[in-house]
């Protein structure tokens, strides 16, 4: 396989878009990436979108294809990808195979949504078709339903109390407003208190609204090329030296829902192909659509013992200048999440991270990022490992 | 290759009063609710066995914010059944405001009810499995 590389990347502010579609919100991000890579549209050989609910949300199919339309590419392959809330990162995976394979030398890996539009009952319909739908949906099981059983399990599991895992998944709201409060793309950009969280109305049981990423529009993009494009347009190239990507069914189908099997599957064929262990890492951007999810995947991911995830959180591990920062950016959760965008965003705020330009809040000297995104009922999940390429 | 057990079928048989998985005859192990393989071994050599409906409860939520089409709030349970299989079902009976972690572990029978689809269900009736706790 080819070395593969990102030249450039893009991305709207996160939140509620009143006016602009998802197609126009996809325009600007890609345009973003493609500027920055001090590249043309007509320069791009293939486009890959991420997009969950398109279809429904704003009644777009074939999406890809007027994606490419929108920014001029010239009738490129276009394609889009639906793995729910890791699509974005399931179009990067795709996009590093063409590349790697040396069948194309520079692509476009994007995503975008605007779920907003979609009144919340609807919307939360629209999610629990993700379960099976005739053997589990019919229960009327919920999107947080999903991660409350998960917490409810882990309490169980590890002997920990369910106040102080409250306790712990309150720290992981508040670190993510406090990260979110120095991003200006965040959807969300100030601090939350102990008493908003404790306050906040519940959502599925021990799940509060604080514990909930919100509905959000957005898009992002990702100019991803060979190593010989890239060095010819940046100085600071970021190389993807890992993928990995993996499936399960419903929950039906899964035994331990704090340890998601699909998961460990993808991130360590990801830490195999970069020659990596989670020691390596110096920055994460982690799938935290709920704050248990981000206990869960810390540990998951290799970065912390089973069970000890939110030991770690309480003392100050995952803070940026803690020993493993965890969601620089604010995370889902106070960035916000327009779930086929998320993915990309996360590989946005790494790339930023690696290139030293996130300001207040910068991982000091980091070199190496992992991202992680997760889709469905912990059905979809895909990991990336990009690494300084200067 | 001919599906030993579609949901169709399977629902025909709830509805007779028989709760159905498919039994391996390679590994012995029981898949419910029923797949095209094996969810063990992935082996297309199955019969249909229908199962007590008996389980105990893995773990739970009590959903206060829900779907178009339903009223909150309801609990929901993953539940463990006793040949072997999970299943997902809205737990009968109790006070969704006052569940907690004491439901693990609760032994459950296996029920289900049956009412109107909506626009996501191609035109068919919607199908939730229901437990009902015994002790």
């Amino acid at each position: 396989m080819r070395e593969v590389y990102v030249a450039g990347v893009g991305m709207t502010k996160f939140g509620r878009s009143e006016f602009k579609s998802q197609l126009e919100l996809f325009g600007e991000a890609a345009m973003d990436a493609i500027n920055e890579s001090n590249l043309k549209p007509k320069d791009i050989e293939a486009l890959f979108v991420g997009n969950a609910n398109g279809d429904i949300n704003e009644g777009i199919t074939v999406l890809a294809s007027h994606a490419a339309a929108e920014i001029g590419l010239n009738h490129v392959p276009a394609i889009k990808l639906e793995g729910a809330c890791s699509s974005g990162t399931v179009a990067i995976v795709n996009a590093f195979m063409w590349i790697a394979s040396g069948y194309a030398d520079i692509v476009l890996a994007s995503g975008c949504e605007r779920n907003t539009v979609t009144p919340t009952a609807d919307a939360t319909r629209l999610m629990n078709s993700g379960n099976h739908h005739r053997y589990e949906a019919g229960t009327g099981i919920t999107f947080p339903g999903l991660f409350a059983m998960m917490c409810h399990m882990y309490s169980h599991k590890y002997n920990i109390p369910l106040p102080q895992l409250k306790e712990y998944m309150c720290m992981v709201a508040m670190k993510a407003h406090k990260n979110g409060a120095k991003n200006p793309k965040a959807q969300f950009q100030k601090e939350i208190t102990r008493e908003q969280y404790v306050n906040s109305a519940m959502i599925a049981s021990p799940l509060q609204m604080f514990d909930c990423c919100p509905i959000s529009d957005g898009a992002s993009a990702m100019v991803v090329c060979s190593k010989e494009v890239a060095k010819k347009l940046t100085n600071k190239p970021v190389q993807i030296v890992g993928v990995g990507q993996a499936s399960s069914g419903g929950l039906s189908t899964q035994k331990d829902y704090s340890r998601p099997i699909a998961r460990e599957i993808s991130v360590q064929k990801a830490y195999k192909m970069a020659g990596l262990t989670p020691k390596d890492i110096n920055v994460v951007e982690l799938h935290d659509c709920f704050t248990i999810a981000e206990i869960v995947a810390s540990e998951g991911l290799g970065l912390f013992d089973f069970g000890t995830g939110g030991q770690a959180l309480a003392r100050g591990e995952t803070q940026i200048g803690g020993r493993m920062p965890i969601n620089p950016s604010g995370g889902l959760k106070s960035k916000g999440h327009p779930v086929g965008a998320t993915g990309i965003a996360q590989g946005y705020e790494i790339v930023n991270q690696l290139r030293g330009i996130c300001g207040q809040r910068q991982v000091e000297g980091a070199k190496i990022g992992l991202t992680d995104t997760l889709g469905g009922p912990f059905a979809s999940i895909a990991n990336i490992i990009y690494k300084r390429g200067w | 290759m001919e599906y030993k057990l579609t949901f169709t079928a399977w629902r025909d048989r709830i509805r007779a009063g028989k709760y159905s998985g498919l039994k391996c005859k390679d590994c012995g192990t029981i898949t419910f609710p029923p797949r095209m393989v094996c969810s063990e071994c992935g082996s297309v050599n199955l019969d249909i066995v229908d199962v007590s409906g008996k389980g105990k409860i893995v773990t739970f939520t009590t959903c206060y914010a829900v779907p178009t089409g339903y009223s909150g709030p309801f609990v929901v349970a993953m539940a463990d059944l006793v040949e072997g299989g999970r299943v997902m079902g809205d737990v009968l009976d109790v006070d969704p405001n006052k569940v907690g972690l004491e439901l693990i572990g609760k032994n459950v029978q296996l029920g289900y009810k049956e009412f109107a689809g909506d626009y996501m269900t191609g035109g068919d009736t919607r199908l939730a499995l229901t437990l009902k706790i015994i002790s």
